[in-house]
């Protein structure tokens, strides 16, 4: 695989190279140079606005700039996004339908070293539980770009879930295709279908080799969109593989395996095991190691697509 | 402005304390008392003060007014109502399951509501967000709020304050309504946010006090704050809580609570009475 390049890094450069639509301001609480906000700072200085350690305070800020037309983001980490200023995202943006984008860094248990203060593991669930609001979690730097871009066209309330932690860029710029709401079959399979979100969409590549060299043929799904969820793949796998793997750097309850499991339990009910954060918090560490540590590899999904093939057979 | 124009905006005051009555009683719910203690504030801001326009509620130019002490919606739903937003006649359709008119502020349902308010203390970050997008835009528009005493111990209030003053907002004018009481009793015994002049000038803007229930001397407050530039304004306007319905005044008890029928007709009473003085003098 090609270069490694942060989804944070890849926002505050789409912000930049889509910035010059007037409308677009952005805001930032004192972490323009980690979410990379300052990236558009230094081209449009004018429209930005660093609203200081005041995460609540910001998004109703953005709220009202939005009502008077403009597209607001604002940027903080995943954790002081959903989870200081959640009352303030419910009510003041998604109640009134705004058209504030919430780039929301350092989700997961990637952000490394700053430890579980910082890692926010449970911002899927809590965001997705908000009507109105459409909760977008891209897998590389390609991705990023155009969700930016479809924040920017969208109507209402957008959260966007980014990491810290340099990733392998999957996507090729010139044939990639991002709508919203729509996932992307990254590879076919008919044994198993993994489908995985944000950094964990690469490790469900590699599982996929590493699977292959069993004679296991897995299907890959990116299911960039966690708010509103593609049901259709997610239905035609289950139909097609007949036992699903979701991967997250999330907690498993609530987020993406969540998702998933409310779509087969109404729709086809097959085999599911969800891959993600076994609901304990973060820690310390080096975002390699803490992803093994907490079951969040290639070889994890691998071995979880092996116990769902049981599941499938011993039906 | 002349004698009969004042006149004129002390008698729209008491229309809409007779709205606010009737709201809440029809409904059986909502916050008397708040409302009755900012029902000039709001009187003066509609009447004769905000740029707006009935038909376009929406109007990107015009005067923007956020009622951060959400609750008081019987106040703001009279005054858009009498200054013809939407039918006198919904007003008794008040906080019922088939109505537009949510308990509290909801902009996307309510023609003339320019924010959702409701949960205390974000109210003031959105007007604040106005006014930024307004200097932004260098538009001349500008922005208006009015928050609870009480509201003050919203930690997000103060955040909005200094934002404010860090972005220079002049184009914003905040009413306090100080009318000394909360739900649970008076804002000095549940958790003091005294002296609220002093912290106001320490956040830096622009502090201003008025007699809350003077409408010449609210306008005139306005004039100041419109003077001022550089900084924010706030505009500390001394209320009764329940002002005008006599045994709601300064009564913590009716802050969220319902008169009943006698309570109602009593109230009516007493504010036709004030009327009624009016007309003749
Ligand atoms: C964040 C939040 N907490 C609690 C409430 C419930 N509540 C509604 S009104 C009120 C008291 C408000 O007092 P004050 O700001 O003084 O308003 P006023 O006296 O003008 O009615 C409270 C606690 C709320 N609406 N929002
Ligand atoms: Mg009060």
């Amino acid at each position: 695989m090609a270069d490694k390049i942060a989804t944070r890094e890849a926002y505050g450069n789409a912000l930049a190279e889509f910035g010059s639509d007037n409308r677009i301001v952005v805001f930032d609480a004192d972490l323009s140079k980690s979410t990379k906000t300052d990236n558009f700072r230094k081209k449009y200085p004018e429209r930005f606005f660093n609203m200081g350690i005041a995460e609540g305070n910001m998004m109703v800020t953005a709220a009202g700039m939005a009502s008077c037309g403009k597209v607001v983001f604002a940027s903080t980490f995943a954790m002081f996004a959903a989870g200081r200023a959640f009352e303030q995202i419910r009510n003041s943006i998604c109640y009134p339908k705004l058209n504030v984008k919430i780039g929301a860094t350092h989700a997961g248990l990637s952000v490394g070293e700053d430890g579980a203060s910082h890692q926010a593991i449970e911002d899927i669930a809590i965001m997705r539980a908000l009507p109105n609001m459409t909760v977008i979690s891209p897998a590389d730097a390609v991705e990023t770009k155009y969700a930016v871009k479809a924040a920017i066209e969208h109507e209402g309330p957008v959260y966007l879930r980014l990491g810290r932690l340099n990733v392998p860029v999957i996507y090729n710029e010139s044939s990639y295709k991002f709508e919203i709401g729509k996932g992307i079959v990254l590879a076919e399979g008919n044994d198993a279908a993994i489908i995985a979100t944000g950094l964990m969409v690469s490790a469900a590549l590699e599982a996929k080799e590493l699977l292959q060299q069993e004679g296991i043929n897995a299907r890959v799904i990116d299911i960039h969109t966690i708010k509103p969820i593609d049901a259709d793949i997610i239905v035609k796998a289950a139909r097609e593989t007949g036992a699903i793997v979701t991967a997250e750097e999330h907690n498993i309850i609530g987020g993406l395996g969540s998702a998933v499991a409310e779509v087969l339990s109404e729709n086809y009910p097959v085999p599911l095991v969800r891959v993600g954060v076994q609901d304990k918090f973060g820690k310390s560490g080096k975002p390699d190691i803490l992803l093994q540590m907490y079951g969040l590899t290639a070889a994890d999904i691998a071995k979880s697509t092996k116990a769902v093939l049981k599941k499938k057979t011993g039906r | 402005m002349k004698k009969s124009e004042i006149k004129d905006l002390q008698k729209y005051a008491v229309k809409v304390r007779k709205h606010i009555i009737d709201e809440v009683y029809s409904a059986a719910s909502g916050h008397p008392g708040g409302s009755l203690s900012c029902t000039e504030i709001l009187t003066v801001l509609y009447f004769a003060e905000m740029r707006v326009n009935t038909k376009q509620p929406l109007w990107e130019d015009r005067d923007r007014f956020v009622l951060s002490k959400g609750h008081c919606t019987p106040a703001l739903y009279a005054v858009l109502a009498e200054k013809g937003f939407f039918p006198k006649e919904d007003l008794l359709t008040f906080r019922k399951a088939d109505s537009y008119l949510e308990g509290h502020p909801s902009m996307r349902y309510v023609p003339g509501v320019d924010m959702s308010t409701g949960s205390l203390g974000q109210g003031i970050s959105a007007a604040v967000g106005m006014a930024m997008a307004g200097k932004l835009d260098k538009k001349d528009y500008r922005v208006y709020a009015v928050l609870g005493d009480g509201e003050l111990q919203e930690g997000e209030v103060w955040e909005a304050f200094m934002a404010a003053a860090h972005y220079k907002l002049d184009n914003l004018t905040a009413f306090l309504d100080h009318n000394g009481l909360q739900i649970d009793g008076r804002i000095t015994d549940v958790m003091s946010p005294e002296p609220v002049a002093d912290k106001f000038k320490a956040f830096g803007w622009n502090v201003l006090k008025t007699d809350g229930h003077d409408i010449e001397k609210i306008l005139e407050s306005i004039g100041q704050a419109k003077d001022c530039k550089g900084k924010p304004t706030i505009i500390i306007a001394e209320t009764v809580k329940g002002k005008g319905v006599s045994y709601m005044e300064n009564q913590a008890g009716w802050h969220g609570s319902a008169p009943n029928k006698e309570q109602r007709d009593q109230a009516m009473a007493e504010l036709d009475k004030v009327l009624a003085e009016l007309e003749v003098e």
